[in-house]
Parts: structure tokens; sequence; C-alpha cells
């Protein structure tokens, strides 16, 4: 059996698509789709799209600022818990495991609907500035998301910062580089190539995390498939539109990291 | 390699089954996974309370059904019934011409007005003037919905859709939104309580809209299953009959919920 | 409190399941025939890119209907399938994709001679499997399985979007009851939180018995 799964091994380079069982697979995924346009109802699309648009912008908005921010903030995390001194890195430590071991739903549900039922026994809060903002469901969502993809990204971030070998640190200041320079010119760059390959990862779960704030009346694209579904009881197609969506989505997301990836020196360290 | 393959595939297959199957063969009655009193809540204890439960208990009890009250996602209570999860969904579902065209449902078994509630310090009605630029909460696919849609969306600010009523609720003791719209005697319960008690009062109740809101609430049932249909119906002119139905209801309200006596249909 | 116990239940259960189909995932991905390997890279692909609650739903209506769709086909009664082995049965799927990944990777990281000498001594596979694949695996494996049993106990809270009585619904419904929202999900929480720093305190013993023989990891870099 393994002779044949080696012979097989070589078919495969040799020609990646062409082979029969390949052509069948295809064939019936064609036929499935097919079927899945011909047979299922879709006539609510036109009605959709545009909602349907919007939701994808929402979700694909939400997805790059909770991860921008998200690692902004794991920067420090994971460089707390590597050098710092007891009172920096205990803190950093607690907070990563805190958001590593409780479902990101809670930790939105406690700051969304926790956080509101605290409201109306502060009457000032509705007078302060930050009330317009308070009101609405997004900040509460992008908090949420920002805080989990710190907490996942801070320990990657710990890792690759101690990971970076002491020489380098040690020739930088060498030269006299200024502590601020050396993390700026040497550490930080080093880190986040070593931290590069696990980001494309954290993004794409990140991506999968966004529907939850759709709990919390945000209108993302998974809050749009609802409504979908809502309004036309259908149960199927919508969600497996929503998949094909994802799935899209997360591709892209993978295709371009792969690609940035590509232009940064592999040999690390 | 191919036998342990089959015997994983054998073993999963065995394992979901024997997991799956369940014994007698109940009429598994759906309601909403959430506290909607009075007419369904979760007691301390996790059992499902409230006038509705007393009420198809009553009708179960009478056609000598053999119920079980099986919670679902509201906004999955359809498809659930579809998809033969539940058999029968009695969760305060009103009797509407978009729903029928999915589901069927019984005669109605209670029918009340809808109202809107808002903060105590505001001052304004249930007209769509009124609601200018205010930002309203419903609860997703509900009548409420379709119709703050059709008669306040030209003139409120935002129209928020919130999974269950309680959480709409919530939002507005909150102050993140000025008003929620919702059934009379749903939010008689929420101003009742100390939360509401403290943040809202009733603002007055919506103009009617016979198409929208419907003849009343009815209980749903697939389109084929006709004969538990027929039962329900059997069940609910029973219990209207015989007096078991004011009794529960004087437990609860002070006032004839099954509203006035349509035709259904 | 019923709702953890039912968590606890689902997320075992579902990490059982999600082993099994890993197991099974990882040799049909190892030594299974062209087709077999295929279907099972679609597999995974699809389940590590889609939502897990977008799959959750998916499979919550499809699966169910699916099942007794076949088993009405085939002239079966139709099952009734409960909320549990419902949500046992999708996080388990869910799950099997990712430790598929995993235990392919911790079954290529056995050393290539222990198989071929259990192979010259003329082992069948499932004996193999038993006495030299699994075992010699678990070491590599743990650290990955680990961390799947961590995201399984987490995702049983996405269980309460399609109202399955478990940890995360049942406290919305306790704090929807009392209006004590912050309370009930800030002790929801810590009740998850309890739960993974015990089970990393399991792991941790559980990694070195799977370890013992072998030399630390300290040594092994």
């Amino acid at each position: 059996m393994a002779n044949e799964a080696a012979i097989i091994n070589v078919a495969a380079r040799t020609s990646l698509w062409l082979q029969p069982h390949r052509i069948v697979l295809i064939l019936v995924a064609l036929g499935l789709v097919l079927g899945a346009i011909f047979y299922m109802r879709w006539d609510w699309l036109p009605q959709y799209y545009e909602m349907g648009l919007l939701g994808i912008w929402r979700s694909l908005w939400i997805l790059a600022v909770t991860c921008v921010l998200g690692f902004l903030l794991a920067v420090p995390l994971g460089l707390a818990q590597a050098t710092g001194s007891f009172w920096f890195a205990a803190p950093a430590k607690v907070f990563c495991t805190v958001i590593r071991g409780t479902p990101l739903l809670i930790q939105l549900w406690l700051l969304y609907y926790g956080l509101g039922s605290l409201f109306p026994q502060y009457p000032w809060i509705r007078e302060s500035w930050m009330w317009p903002y308070l009101r609405q469901a997004w900040p509460y969502g992008v908090l949420a998301l920002t805080l989990s993809f710190a907490g996942y990204e801070g320990e990657v971030m710990r890792g690759a910062f101690a990971g970076v070998p002491k020489g380098q640190l040690e020739a930088a200041r060498a030269f006299g580089m200024s502590r601020w320079k050396i993390f700026r010119r040497i550490w930080l760059p080093q880190a986040f190539y070593r931290a590069l390959p696990t980001l494309t990862g954290e993004t794409v779960l990140q991506l999968k995390s966004t529907p939850l704030v759709a709990t919390i009346s945000v209108i993302d694209i998974f809050a749009v498939s609802s409504k979908v579904r809502q309004d036309t009881y259908l149960t199927y197609e919508p969600l497996l539109l929503l998949a094909l969506i994802y799935m899209t989505i997360t591709g892209i997301l993978v295709f371009a990291f792969s690609r940035i990836e590509a232009r940064i020196p592999n040999k690390v360290g | 390699m191919k036998t342990v393959l089959k015997t994983f595939a054998a073993a999963l297959l065995l394992g979901v089954a024997a997991m799956g199957v369940a014994k007698a063969d109940p009429v598994k009655i759906g309601v909403a996974a959430e506290p909607y009193p009075p007419f369904t809540s979760p007691d301390a204890s996790g059992k499902w309370v409230g006038w509705e439960i007393e009420f198809i208990d009553a009708v179960c009890a009478e056609e000598k059904l053999d119920c079980v009250i099986t919670p679902v996602a509201w906004d999955g209570i359809i498809p659930a019934l579809t998809t033969k999860k539940i058999d029968l969904i009695v969760s305060s579902m009103s009797i509407t011409d978009e729903r029928k065209k999915t589901i069927d449902f019984s005669d109605k078994y209670y029918n009340t007005p809808t109202a809107i509630i808002g903060p105590k310090d505001q001052k304004f009605g249930a007209t769509p003037e009124d609601l200018k630029g205010k930002v309203l909460g419903v609860q997703v696919s509900t009548t409420h919905a379709v119709y703050a849609k059709k008669h306040f969306g030209p003139t409120a600010a935002e129209i928020k859709e919130y999974q269950t009523q309680d959480e709409a609720n919530q939002d507005l003791a909150a102050g993140r939104l000025d008003a929620v719209q919702a059934d009379s005697i749903a939010l008689d319960a929420f101003l009742k309580s100390d939360q509401g008690k403290a943040c809202c009062d009733l603002k007055g109740m919506v103009a009617p809209d016979l198409e929208v809101l419907g003849p009343g609430v009815g209980a749903g049932v697939r389109k084929e299953d006709t004969a538990l249909k027929e039962k329900i119906n059997a069940g609910i002119k029973a219990i209207r009959a015989n007096g078991k139905y004011e009794e529960i209801s004087k437990k609860y309200f002070d006032f004839d919920i099954y509203g006035a006596d349509t035709q259904s249909n | 409190m019923l709702g953890l116990l039912h968590s606890i239940e689902i997320a075992l259960g579902a990490t059982c399941l999600g082993l099994l189909i890993g197991t099974g995932g990882a040799y049909g991905k190892l030594y299974g025939g062209p087709v077999v390997r295929d279907l099972l890279a679609v597999y995974t692909t699809i389940v590590r890119a889609v939502p897990e609650l977008v799959l959750i739903l998916l499979l919550y209506y499809a699966g169910t209907d699916l099942i007794n769709q076949a088993l009405t086909a085939i002239g079966y009664q139709r099952i009734d399938i409960s909320g549990l082995a419902a949500g046992i049965a999708v996080l388990g799927f869910v799950q099997g994709a990712y430790s598929t990944e995993v235990i392919r990777g911790a079954i290529l990281a056995i050393p290539q001679g222990q198989i071929e000498a259990a192979r010259a001594y003329g082992m069948s596979p499932s004996l193999m499997l038993r006495r030299i694949t699994l075992p010699a695996m678990l070491p590599f494996a743990i650290p990955g399985l680990a961390n799947l049993w961590l995201i399984a106990t987490k995702d049983t809270a996405l269980l309460a979007v399609v109202g399955f009585y478990e940890l995360a619904l049942a406290t919305r419904q306790a704090a929807g009851v009392t209006k004590a929202y912050f309370t009930f999900f800030f002790a929801a929480g810590v009740l998850y939180l309890l739960l993974s720093l015990f089970s990393n305190f399991l792991i941790g013993r559980v990694e070195a018995w799977s370890r013992r023989g072998m030399p630390s990891l300290k040594e092994a870099r």
C-alpha cells in the first residue's frame, strides 16, 4: 500500500489536476454547485444584494481595525512578558490567560450587556462625551475582538521576542544604539518576522470570530444572512452562501499573507 | 487500512445513533429559549413556567398528548419546526400571512395589542411623528419588527433588531434605545419589574394593522401535520368551553387575553 | 449548575469524536487512496476556513435533516436527534478537521524506523496502529490536542446561539430573569477560566506521563 501511495504521489506531482479521479471529483463538485443553483431558491438575492455588500464591508472593517489595534496592543504585552520585571510581566500574563481561557462570546456579552446593565446606576455617563459611542453596539464588538486578538497574539509575541538571538541585541548595543533604537530597528522587526507565519493563522481565526458581533446587534455579513433566513424562512441557502463568502475571504487573506511572507527574508536568526 | 477506516466509520455511526434515539414518540413543544414573561420563562431551576406553558399543558392533557417542552433559539424556531426538531411552536407567535407561506397555524389562543414603551423622562406617544429621530428596538422576525419597519421606518433614526425581547428591554434600560415596541403584556411584565419601574413607562398602543399584526397568536405546526393541528384546535376549544382556559388566565391576568372572538383563518 | 455540566459533557464528547475522526482522517491522508486524500483535504480546508458559528448553524439544521432523510429513504424510522447528540456531532465534526492535521503531523514525527520495524515483525495494520503508531505519536500530538480541547470547551459557548442549553445560554437566561447581567456573565467567565486552568494542570501531568522514557524537552532542543 505504501508503494502504491508513493507511485501515486509521483503521479500527483507530474499532473496535478488532470488525474482521472480529480476530474471526476471536480465534475461531482460542479454538479453539486449546479444542483444548488437550480434546485434551491435564490430569488431573494437581488433584494438583499446591497445589504450583503454592506455587511461584508462591515465584517472586513471590523477585522482590519481589530487586527491592527490588537497587534499594537500585543507588542507591549509580549515585551512585558518576555523581558519586563515581575510587575509588568505578571499583569500581562494574567491578561493573556484570562482572555485565552474564556470564550469570546462571554467576553462580548459581559462587555455589552454586563456593562450596559450598570449604566442606569451612573446617570452622569449619559451626559459625558462618550455617550454617543457607548450607545452603539460596534465599539463593544471592536473592543472585545481587539482584546481577544491581543491576548492570543501577545502570547505569540512573547515567544517571538524571546526567540530573537541574544547576539543580535548585544551587537546592536555594541554599536552604541540607544535602547529605543535597538527595539525599533532590531528587536521588533526580527520578532515580527518570526511571528508572521502565525499571524496568518491568527488573522483567519479573527475573521472566524467576527460573526459573534452579530449577537450584540451589529449588522455584519452574518447578521445579514440571519436576516435573510428570518425573512424568507429559508434554512440552507443563505448559510451556504455565507460559508462561501467566508471561504473566499479566507482564501484572499491567506494568499495576501503568503505574498507578504515571500517578500521577507526567510533566513532569520 | 481499509478495515480500520470502516471500523471507525461504523463506530461513529453507532455512537451517533445510540446517543440520538429517543424512547417514546412525544410531541415536542418548541418555545423560544429566552425569558418572555409572563408567557414562557425558565424558573431558577431551569424549568419552564408561565401562562403559555400551563395553557399547552392543559391542551395536551385534554387531547391525551405526551408533550415535552423543547427550548430552541427564537430566530431559528421555524427552521426547527420544518426540520422536525420540534413539532409545535407555542411561543407567542402571531398568525401572519407571511409565516403561513411556510408553516400552518392552529386557531388563535390569545390576542393582545401592541405597545411602545420608553424612558420615563421623555414624553412621547406611539405615532410615527412621535418616534421621529428616535432609536427603536424590536425583536427579530416578529410581527413587531415588520410593523416597525413599515410604520416607523421612514421617521425613526434607526430600528435595531435584537435576538431576544429581553435584550431589547435591557438596552432600553441601559439607555441605548429610546423606545421598544412589543406585545403589551410582555412589556407590562417588564414595566412591573424593578428595573422596568426605575427606567421606563408605557407610551401608548400602536395603531392597528391587521395585515401585519395578524389576528392573534396561534400554535405553529408543519403544513402536512394536519392531524396534530386538528387535535390542538379541538383542545383549545375544549378548554375554552370547560373553563380551564379562564382558570389559568386568572392566575396571570386581570382581563381576558383571548381578545375579540374573531373568526380565524 | 446544570449548564456547566452540559458544557463539559459536550466538550468531552466532541473531543473524543474529533479524535476518532482525526485519527481516521490522518490515516486517510497519509495512507489512503487518492480520492480519500482529496476528499479529506476538502474537508479540512472547508472546516478551517468557515467560522464555527456558521458551521454549527449549517450542520445543526442540515445535518440532522439529512440523516433523517437518508434514514427514511432506506426505510428506517426517523430518529430523534437530541440537542446533546447534535451538539457533540457538530463540534466533533469541526474538531475532527483540526485534529486530523495535528495527528497527521504527529504520525509523521514518529521515527520511520519504528514503523518499519513493526512491519518487519509482520504486525497487522490494526495491531500496529494500537501498539506502535498511537502510543508513539502521543507525545507529539498532545500539545496540539490539548489546545483543541481548550478550543472545544470555549466553542461550546457557541451552541448557545442555536438555543442549546449549556453554560453560556444558562447564564444568559439567568441574567435575563434576574437582570443581574454583569454578575452572571462575570461568573460564567470565571467558571470557564477555572475549567481552562484545571485542564492545563491535567494536561501538564498527562504530557509528562506520555513523555516518560523520552529525553526531556530541554535536552531535545
